[in-house]
């Protein structure tokens, strides 16, 4: 292999890897923000339990997902310096605004909150997990305003053989940027949910902690609802802007061939990307993508036809992960939905409490999928229509990047085996016994 | 335009500078506590010297790397993929030595705890050690041609000058954090810190006077510096925070003793920095081809953006990490440790 190969898989590693962490730091960070804030306001010792147990997952949970953060912003300027030196100008202020404004609240309260249990008042302490969940929810923010900036670029000049910034509010403002960042937050909300409905189920199930897991459950509930049906309702505008901001992208997550208007969507197909054409085509509801693309079915839909064979993205696999991403979120809703309706009389739901820890790694997979046609879905580009991925790459060894693969893969294993085995060791544990303090 | 090209200059040195100041401690307390601490008391009372502090002073590396790519996108593109292999060293040793402090404590066994000790002290070292062979090496200036590629391996950094550099850096870090050490312990422990830090002092001393001669003749600092006499107060105070350090150090004023070894390591960071000005990348084939604050910088919108947010933002950063350092600073004792929250 190549670097340019190299350096994609090791991307994809540390990638897929990182988002294995960030979507429960988002969503419990505020989870455990607002159980602190219930034991504030009622001086209710098991909400003080609540935040405690919660918080020690969260915190297991963080310590990768900071470290492997790290990875990232080392491999722009190690594996793609030629990216680096064409867009750091926009790209290179984002990801300093996001250290700057941010990672070090984030990572200075999340200490203070940890530590400082007894030092600090009650109110003092909620603020500090408040400032936490706050802090890396803005963090997201930032993060996906950059990626929303190779996604869909704007704001910007080609000047000096560079990309250089023409306007830093049509850069943060845009709406690409606002509908990633949304789109993310409902996903690491929904999984956060799961986690927390997941995990009380199967001490409920056990008849464990029962007081202290109902009332977990009745707020991850509403919860897990809210942002179940957000998702569903807030992913169909992401679909839609594509039709203008990347028409190749949609094309292939729908496998979509030839363009013209009464586009139906096949819920089932399977693309021949030699022979340019769905070899199965089945399930298919008439004028749908049409009608899903621009609320008509009138609706032109480009196919990918119009794309020169190397300027789309693979087909199989964006169309794979969409059906699947989709098909999650309706599952997600269905449960979701479930469980909101038996939180009353949860510990009679004996079916309810056997499915839902099933339920914890799926919301795992949407988001990696999510990802997978994000960013598979933008090639063969690095920013959308300016630079290519193939001229991105750092001009280094590949003997190098082949080595650091190598131990990205091993170190990331054992980091991730043992992190979701202390995970699972905690959870199952339970709240530290009442005590009087 | 070139004041506004200085100011994020003087941004990026005052990172690394600050970067240093604070995670060095840090990173030098986790270099020497295997010959420091005797029982899993004084292993637990190391780290938790630490707890509340490392995470919010590792920030200050990503933002300084952060400032390098904002400000000067050219050379942070030439510093990542030209030293690939020593980055990838000390990202390695950061990720093992930041899930080091939240494992170690979570499975009750001694070989549990002796895997993450261990990858805590080479997470320590190493970063110490490969930041400092950096350093070294970026005064002296690396093999990087016109179009900013790196000619060169990791050999080519392991140049006496870099090991020299790398030396210093681990003692300095090392005296430091026995410092801090001091500022939150007591005893027995608190006695053998001492006895290390006046030890330590005197390779410390050694290795800095010798990376300040040897600076002379391999790099053009001196020469920069004196051509701005003024800025010669940066290593004197270099000079007066490393006597300072052993001075207070003598007297058992370990706050005194800590805030001259910081003043030590600003100096002397500072001092470096000031000698490259306007290089940040200075290319030891070909002058014309060092990346400086001028040819390697960000437009000048995104450089006054860049400002507005440092100069919003960074003050407040300051003021709740003083305040962390203020309300944190506690003695440790075995009750405090048993009574928890600690690591």
């Amino acid at each position: 292999m190549d670097v340019l190969a190299l350096s994609r898989l090791q991307f994809a590693v540390a990638t897929y890897f990182h988002f294995l962490f960030v979507p429960l730091t988002l969503g419990l960070s505020l989870l455990v923000a607002i159980m602190e804030t219930a034991f504030v306001r009622t001086g209710d010792a098991d909400y003080r339990r609540m935040a405690r147990f919660w918080g020690k997952l969260f915190l297991i949970n963080f310590a990768v997902g900071v470290v492997t953060g790290l990875t990232l912003e080392f491999q722009f300027g190690t594996n793609w310096s030629r990216y680096s030196a064409y867009v750091g100008d926009i790209f290179g202020s984002l990801l300093a605004i996001e250290a700057t404004v941010a990672f070090f609240l984030e990572s200075t309260f999340i200490a203070v909150w940890f530590f400082g249990w007894k030092k600090l008042s009650a109110k003092a302490h909620c603020g500090a997990i408040w400032l936490v969940a706050i802090a890396s929810n803005v963090s997201a923010f930032w993060i996906l305003v950059a990626n929303a900036w190779m996604q869909h670029p704007t704001g910007y000049v080609l000047r000096n053989g560079r990309a250089e910034l023409a306007s830093f509010v049509d850069v943060v403002t845009q709406k690409f940027a606002v509908l990633e960042f949304v789109h993310t937050l409902g996903g690491a909300y929904t999984l956060a949910g799961f986690f927390v409905l997941g995990i009380s189920a199967w001490h409920l199930a056990r008849r464990q902690e029962t007081a202290f897991f109902q009332k977990s459950f009745r707020i991850a509930a509403g919860w897990t609802l809210i942002f179940a049906i957000f998702e569903i309702a807030q992913g169909h505008m992401n679909a839609e802007i594509l039709q203008t901001a990347q028409p190749a992208k949609l094309a292939a997550m729908e496998s979509h061939w030839l363009t013209g208007a009464h586009v139906p969507m096949h819920l089932v197909a399977w693309p021949d990307e030699g022979e340019e054409r769905n070899v199965v085509e089945g399930l298919s509801v008439p004028g749908a993508l049409s009608l899903l693309a621009g609320y008509s079915t009138d609706t032109e839909v480009k196919g990918l036809k119009d794309f020169a064979a190397g300027e789309r993205p693979p087909v199989l696999p964006l169309f794979l992960s969409f059906r699947a991403m989709v098909g999650l979120a309706f599952l997600f809703l269905a449960v979701a939905l479930w469980a909101w309706l038996a939180r009353n009389g949860i510990e009679g739901q004996p079916r309810l409490l056997k499915l839902l820890p099933w339920f914890i790694p799926l919301p795992y997979l949407a988001s990696e999928l999510g990802w997978t046609i994000a960013e598979l879905g933008r090639q063969p580009w690095i920013v959308y229509g300016i630079m290519k991925t193939k001229d991105a790459a750092s001009p280094i060894a590949a003997g190098q990047v082949a080595t650091s693969l190598v131990a990205f893969v091993l170190v990331y294993a054992l980091l991730g085996a043992v992190d979701f085995y202390l995970l699972g060791k905690f959870a199952r544990r339970g709240p530290e016994p009442l005590r009087a303090e | 335009m070139i004041m506004l090209e200085t100011i994020w200059f003087v941004i990026w040195g005052v990172a690394w500078a600050v970067y240093f100041m604070l995670d060095g401690f840090d990173l030098g307390l986790g270099t020497v506590y295997p010959f420091l601490a005797r029982s899993e008391l004084d292993r637990r009372t190391v780290v938790n010297a630490m707890g509340p502090f490392w995470d919010g002073n590792e920030v200050w590396l990503v933002t300084a790397g952060g400032v390098t790519f904002a400000a000067f996108p050219r050379t942070y593109a030439a510093m990542f993929s030209g030293l690939y292999t020593p980055l990838m060293l000390l990202l390695f040793a950061l990720i093992l030595r930041g899930v080091a402090f939240e494992f170690r404590g979570k499975i009750d066994s001694a070989a549990w705890r002796r895997v993450w000790d261990g990858c805590l002290v080479l997470g320590s070292f190493l970063p110490a050690l490969l930041l400092g062979v950096a350093f070294a090496n970026i005064f002296r200036g690396i093999p990087l041609d016109a179009d900013g590629l790196f000619h060169g391996n990791l050999l080519t950094l392991l140049n006496p000058y870099g090991l020299l550099g790398g030396l210093t850096f681990v003692a300095i870090f090392a005296v430091h954090g026995l410092l801090w050490l001091g500022t939150r312990t007591q005893g027995d422990l608190r006695s053998r810190a001492t006895r290390m830090a006046r030890s330590l002092w005197v390779v410390e001393l050694v290795l800095a006077v010798a990376f300040l001669g040897m600076t002379w003749f391999s790099t053009t600092l001196w020469r920069n510096v004196l051509g701005r006499p003024v800025l010669l107060v940066l290593p004197l105070l270099a000079v007066a925070g490393l006597l300072g350090a052993r001075v207070y150090l003598g007297r058992g004023a370990w706050w005194r003793a800590w805030i001259s070894s910081s003043v030590l390591v600003l100096g002397a960071v500072l001092f470096g920095v000031a000698g490259l000005y306007p290089n940040l990348l200075p290319s030891s084939l070909d002058p014309a081809a060092s990346l400086t604050a001028f040819n390697s910088s960000s437009s000048p919108l995104t450089l006054k953006i860049m400002l507005g947010v440092v100069l919003c933002f960074l003050p407040v950063v300051i003021a709740y990490q003083a305040w962390v350092y203020l309300r944190f600073r506690d003695t440790i004792t075995s009750a405090s440790l048993e009574d928890g929250p600690a690591y």
